[in-house]
């Protein structure tokens, strides 16, 4: 019996993490693209990157695939090179642009997809039906809405059946019943535990759909959390008051602040709870000139990812 | 969904199943059918069925067997070239990119093309010589099958030339630039007009062009003349040129990744 010990399933801590970066750098000649990113992606975790344009999201996607060699740095797959991992069809993705060919049928591209990762004849069919093309199995891809197309894109990521999706702005140029209709499939796909990770310019679908949000800007995280964690910072609001003198400690203990920042005279203080917030400020303290703002997740998206003013 | 059963394919991702699903793409492709299996056979009929080439006798044939070795030989070439240059429409349509997703190797993916290209290079030197048989051209017996292998063998040259380009020219018309190319290399090499009607001088350098080579030993089980060996070293050093080219071409595109 002392074998069985030896030899027993690995558990949770020593598993390895879908996704492992460290330290990663990509530069274009004198272009960062990617400047240090360092994230853990624990296996079933639905991950949306969020960022601006040329945020480095595209980048990061591309050397989790192996397509592009980080400059400097480590990208680990399930705990595997990149390449080794797309290779095994741990990894597959939706990519951003392109990647058909007009001049294959729907359902010769999902069959030739099928053939070079070993899989069935059956098994592309069967891709097919869930991805919603049967009707248009024999249509030329050049033929396609747009719609179709990425839902074709959706199917062949699907075929080698990979444990980490990978999908970059896949509903960009959807209308809102075909964005509906791609986040349905997906949202029952990840009910089955796979590993999703996408990059989105629309915040509704962060909220929605992920289970963690990560901001990028020119190239770094500068803010990861839970989609609730990112929901509380950003639905809540902002009380501004008047009041000299005050430290930021004293203000953090002021029932329902989780954030306090002074600016010299000016303290701004934000909570779930406004109201409280400022019936303190107002009974207890000599606060005046108060301003209560809110402050949405359109807000927090754009204060994140703002452009430096120096 | 288990980490530990899954498998690399065997041949680097190289199969039959991705070749006939290939092939199918291409002749659904008109541009391709019509230049690498018809157009060689309508120039058969057009410049080599006259009655007087008919009558006059080359060799063991007639110049109608001639001019027939010359266009299968032109046809295969098309072909072979269409079938490397296919690389050029697929990395300009972000298809490569898609590929490299897959486990299919960048060697296999080569091979894969490079087997497409002689696939139907077969296919059109076979057109090319039932199109002859059917319309009068005479060749010995043994010459029949002995210029159709040399003609489709020796359009290896073009397939590496293919893949060169292709890889070269990332672009979704690159036959188009490619075709009058060729038109013209087989112009030189003596295809359309035998070399030595071309002028003392020109005829010279026509030896040291790419198709000559491949147009002279294709013809010789029918002529019995010719430098045997010049025409060889030209096939070997063309072909070897345009693998350098292709494999120097390949390599940066794989290591940009
Ligand atoms: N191959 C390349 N050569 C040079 N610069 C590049 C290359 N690829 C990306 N970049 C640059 O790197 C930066 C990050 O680009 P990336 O495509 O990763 O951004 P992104 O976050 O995906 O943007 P978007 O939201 O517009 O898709 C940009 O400044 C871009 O111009
Ligand atoms: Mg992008």
């Amino acid at each position: 019996m002392g074998g069985m010990t030896l030899t027993a399933s690995p558990d949770l801590t020593t598993a390895p993490a879908a996704v492992e970066l460290d330290g990663v750098v990509k530069r274009f000649g004198a272009v960062t693209a990617v400047d240090g990113v360092s994230l853990t992606i624990r296996p079933g975790e639905v991950v949306a990157l969020l960022g601006p344009n040329g945020a480095g999201k595209t980048t990061t996607v591309d050397m989790l695939l192996g397509l592009q060699r980080p400059t400097d740095g480590a990208v680990r797959v399930y705990g595997r090179a990149p390449h080794e991992a797309v290779a095994l069809g741990l990894v597959a993705a939706v990519m951003q642009t392109g990647a058909l060919l007009k001049d294959y049928t729907v359902a010769e591209t999902v069959r030739l997809t099928a053939v070079l990762f070993g899989r069935t004849r059956a098994e592309a069919q069967a891709a097919l039906r869930r991805a919603g093309l049967a009707d248009v199995a024999n249509r030329l891809v050049g033929k396609c809405s747009g719609g179709q197309q990425q839902r074709l894109r959706f199917a062949m990521a699907l075929l080698p059946d990979p444990e980490l999706l990978i999908l970059d702005e896949p509903t960009t140029g959807m209308d809102v019943a075909g964005r509906h209709e791609f986040w349905s499939a997906i949202r029952q796909d990840t009910a089955r535990g796979r590993t999703v990770i996408f990059a989105t310019h629309y915040l509704e679908e962060a909220d929605a759909y992920a289970d963690r949000v990560v901001f990028v800007r020119r190239g770094r995280v500068v803010a990861d959390g839970t989609a609730a964690e990112v929901k509380a910072m950003a639905s809540g609001r902002t009380v501004r008051a008047t009041l000299p003198g005050a430290a930021e400690s004293q203000l953090l203990a002021v029932p329902g602040v989780d954030r306090a920042e002074v600016r010299g005279d000016t303290v701004l203080l934000h909570g779930g709870d406004s109201d409280e917030i400022a019936r303190y400020l107002l009974t207890r303290t000599a606060a005046h000139d108060l301003e209560i703002t809110s402050r949405n997740l359109e807000d927090a998206f754009l204060a994140l990812t703002a452009e430096d003013p120096a | 969904m288990t980490v530990t059963t899954r498998t690399l394919p065997r041949f680097g991702g190289f199969s039959l199943g991705m070749i006939a699903l290939e092939l199918r793409r291409l002749m659904r492709n008109k541009r391709t059918v019509v230049f690498t299996l018809v157009l060689p056979a309508v120039f058969f009929l057009l410049f080599g069925t006259s009655s007087q080439y008919k009558s006059e006798r080359v060799g063991g044939g007639n110049v109608t067997g001639y001019v027939l070795v010359s266009m299968a030989v032109y046809g295969a070439m098309l072909a072979t070239t269409s079938g490397g240059a296919m690389v050029s429409i697929e990395r300009a349509a972000g298809w490569s990119r898609q590929l490299r997703l897959t486990p299919l190797r960048p060697a296999a993916y080569v091979a894969t093309k490079i087997t497409l290209a002689m696939i139907i290079g077969a296919v059109s030197v076979a057109v090319a010589f039932a199109v002859g048989a059917l319309s009068g051209a005479r060749l010995p017996a043994s010459a029949w099958v002995l210029c159709a292998l040399l003609a489709w063998v020796c359009a290896l040259v073009f397939a590496a030339f293919g893949l060169f380009m292709g890889y070269l020219l990332p672009s979704e018309n690159v036959m188009q630039i490619l075709g009058p190319v060729l038109a013209v290399l087989s112009f030189a090499g003596g295809l359309f007009v035998p070399v030595d009607d071309l002028g003392h001088t020109f005829a010279t350098i026509a030896k040291f062009t790419p198709v000559y080579g491949v147009g002279e030993l294709a013809r010789a089980p029918l002529t019995h003349d010719g430098n045997l060996w010049l025409a060889a070293v030209n096939v070997v050093v063309w072909t070897a040129l345009f693998a350098a080219g292709a494999v120097w071409r390949f390599r940066r595109d794989t290591a940009r990744v």
